[in-house]
């Protein structure tokens, strides 16, 4: 049962599973970076820098206020998105009619300044935050031994990337947003409050950076660099999918995922650089990505 | 006319400089001026941003490193080299970055750049995390010993002063003047029938090859070609030099890397050392909220408010 045609399945579904949770990290950052997009057309540079801070958030409640991660799960996205919107507010809407460069220059500054400031306070090996008790141990399936906090990952970010699909894709609140992208002059002129909706979704989308922070927090090293590593993984996706669509986002980062943990089995020395190449791939037959709208 | 009046300053004071500051020091400022003025031909020039420029950078380094230590090349060879080499990895990942436009370009580009830096972390010859150590500056065409630091900064200035040269000349050309039109309207640029994406790749290689010229040079001041240079860190490092030298001027980079260069090495010398990326990052929101023209850009506009 373990072997079929000479390849260990064990270590073949091991790293299945390593894949997909790497892949939901990316379709979580990867949702956040395309409704960002959308709405806002920057690409924030500091989506990594604040998945980074959210880890930070749920280890710092954990261990100086004894907030447990369930409560963190909850508040640490909501502590990011705020900090989303007081930069939205603060520092991007200044400058939101120059050239879109400059808000991406000035979200990579951002992305400098919080990860200088964490390796300074915390150094640059990394922390590690316990597997909630109630996640602990694992299920032996016939072909794999499923850790239960893995498990919960995968279904977690599958159902807050579902959620918010149908947020966009179904409810009014998304009509919105995707009436926003469309044509945010008209809908002004409808009435309806475009600078409230733009500082919004700027901070759902870092919010679900934080979340995926917190999610992150028990099965990575929580380290400063851990969300720059990250990001420019994510960036790739982004041009692999495309940033048309919701669905695209998500599942460009789950897919994109899968393929690195199958690299990770079969030819190990290229895991780090697939997803790049696959890029490459893309851009030389579908210019404008898997799922991308434009020219 | 003030252009060439501020060429001849700056070629005097290059001459003068290593007697008055630490050559290598200098010379690692020429470096980055080098590198900056290339990504600023870009930038400055035709629009694009690059956030992927550490990659030639590195490979620049690594090549000459490896030419002047494995296959025993005099200096002149080995800079050929490690440009040739970066030319032709710009020639690559320029035909796949000029597919897409503004945002995306700087996220392809990036990619890119991590795409080669990966390689350059596990292949054999580059020494991985510890980099190639004790590359021989050796004797400019056999005759003149560049182990000493004031040789060494006469041919350093004088590969800067033909990669601004180039810059310079690129600029002010035909080719130049589409370039400008391609940053100032690109639809109008193609309906005038030029092929604007050739003319961005033939940018991007020059561009390339220059930041490879400044990486080979910089291994050779240094002997030492590091993972620093081809790390994301560097690609953003050049952007900040230019947007605070001020982007789209031909001495901005010059002294934008200058300033950066200067911070970098007062900061790191002191208990500040901790809080370098910090401040870096200080720097790039500053610039973008408050000073987007940046030192050189300001000073253009200072006189010409008041002095004419």
């Amino acid at each position: 049962m373990a072997t079929f045609l000479g390849i260990n399945l064990f270590g073949l579904f091991g790293q299945l599973l390593v894949g997909l949770i790497n892949g939901s990290f990316y379709a979580l950052l990867s949702l956040g970076l395309a409704i960002i997009f959308g709405l806002l057309k920057i690409i924030n540079f500091a989506q990594g820098a604040l998945y980074m801070l959210g880890a930070f958030f749920a280890w710092m409640a954990l261990n100086y206020m004894g907030i447990n991660y369930w409560a963190a799960l909850l508040f640490v996205p909501l502590a990011v998105g705020f900090l989303g919107i007081l930069m939205e507010r603060f520092l991007l809407r200044p400058i939101a009619n120059e050239d879109h460069l400059y808000s991406l220059l000035l979200t990579f500054g951002l992305a400098l300044i919080l990860q200088g400031a964490f390796t300074h306070l915390y150094g640059s090996s990394g922390l590690s935050y316990a597997i909630p008790e109630q996640l602990k141990g694992g299920n032996r399936l016939p072909f794999m031994y499923l850790p239960n906090y893995r498990a919960w990952i995968i279904l977690a970010s599958i159902v807050v990337c579902a959620g918010t699909w149908y947020m966009i894709e179904k409810t009014k609140l998304g009509a919105y947003l995707r009436a926003g992208t469309e044509n945010p002059q008209l809908m002004q002129a409808f009435g309806i409050n475009v600078p409230l909706i733009v500082t919004l979704t700027f901070g759902f989308g870092v919010g679900l950076a934080g979340f995926a922070g917190v999610m992150a927090a028990p099965v990575y090293s929580v380290s400063p660099d851990m969300g720059s590593n990250m990001l420019i993984v994510v960036f790739a996706i982004v041009v692999i999918g495309g940033m048309g669509s919701i669905g695209g986002a998500i599942l460009t980062g789950l897919g994109m995922g899968v393929v690195e943990g199958l690299t990770k089995y079969f030819y190990p020395e290229a895991s780090t650089t697939v997803i790049f190449a696959v890029m490459v791939i893309v851009l030389l037959t579908k210019p404008a990505g898997l799922f991308g709208k434009e020219a | 006319m003030k252009i060439s009046k501020s060429a001849v300053a700056l070629v005097a004071l290059g001459l003068v400089a290593p007697f008055v500051l630490y050559p290598v020091f200098v010379m690692k400022v020429l470096c980055f001026a080098l590198f900056a003025c290339a990504f600023n031909l870009l930038l400055g020039y035709v629009g694009l941003l690059s956030f992927g420029h550490a990659a030639f950078l590195g490979t620049g380094g690594y090549i000459t490193g490896y030419m002047m230590m494995e296959a025993g090349l005099t200096p002149e060879l080995g800079i050929l080299c490690g440009t040739g080499a970066a030319a032709a990895l710009g020639a690559v990942y320029g035909k796949l970055a000029v597919k897409r436009e503004g945002i995306y370009f700087a996220m392809v580009t990036l990619a890119l750049a991590q795409l080669a830096f990966f390689v350059y972390l596990q292949a054999p010859f580059t020494g991985g995390e510890d980099g190639m150590q004790g590359v021989p500056r050796g004797h400019l065409f056999g005759l003149i010993d560049l182990s000493d630091n004031m040789n060494m900064y006469y041919f350093v200035f004088a590969i800067f002063l033909f990669g601004f040269w180039v810059v310079n000349r690129t600029i002010h050309s035909p080719f130049g003047q589409i370039l400008k039109a391609i940053r100032e309207n690109e639809p109008r640029a193609i309906s005038l029938g030029y092929n604007v994406n050739d003319y961005k790749w033939a940018a991007f290689v020059i561009s390339s090859a220059l930041a490879g010229l400044a990486g080979s040079t910089k291994t050779l001041v240094f002997q030492l070609a590091s993972l620093t240079d081809a790390h994301w860190h560097m690609s953003g490092e050049v952007v900040l030099m230019t947007l605070l030298g001020g982007m789209g001027t031909i001495f901005g980079p010059i002294v934008g890397a200058g300033a950066v260069v200067t911070i970098q090495n007062y900061l790191s010398g002191g208990e500040l050392g901790n809080y370098i990326h910090i401040i870096m990052g200080l720097i790039f929101v500053i610039c973008v909220l408050a000073f987007r023209s940046g030192i050189v850009g300001e000073f253009q506009k200072f006189m010409k408010k008041n002095f004419s």
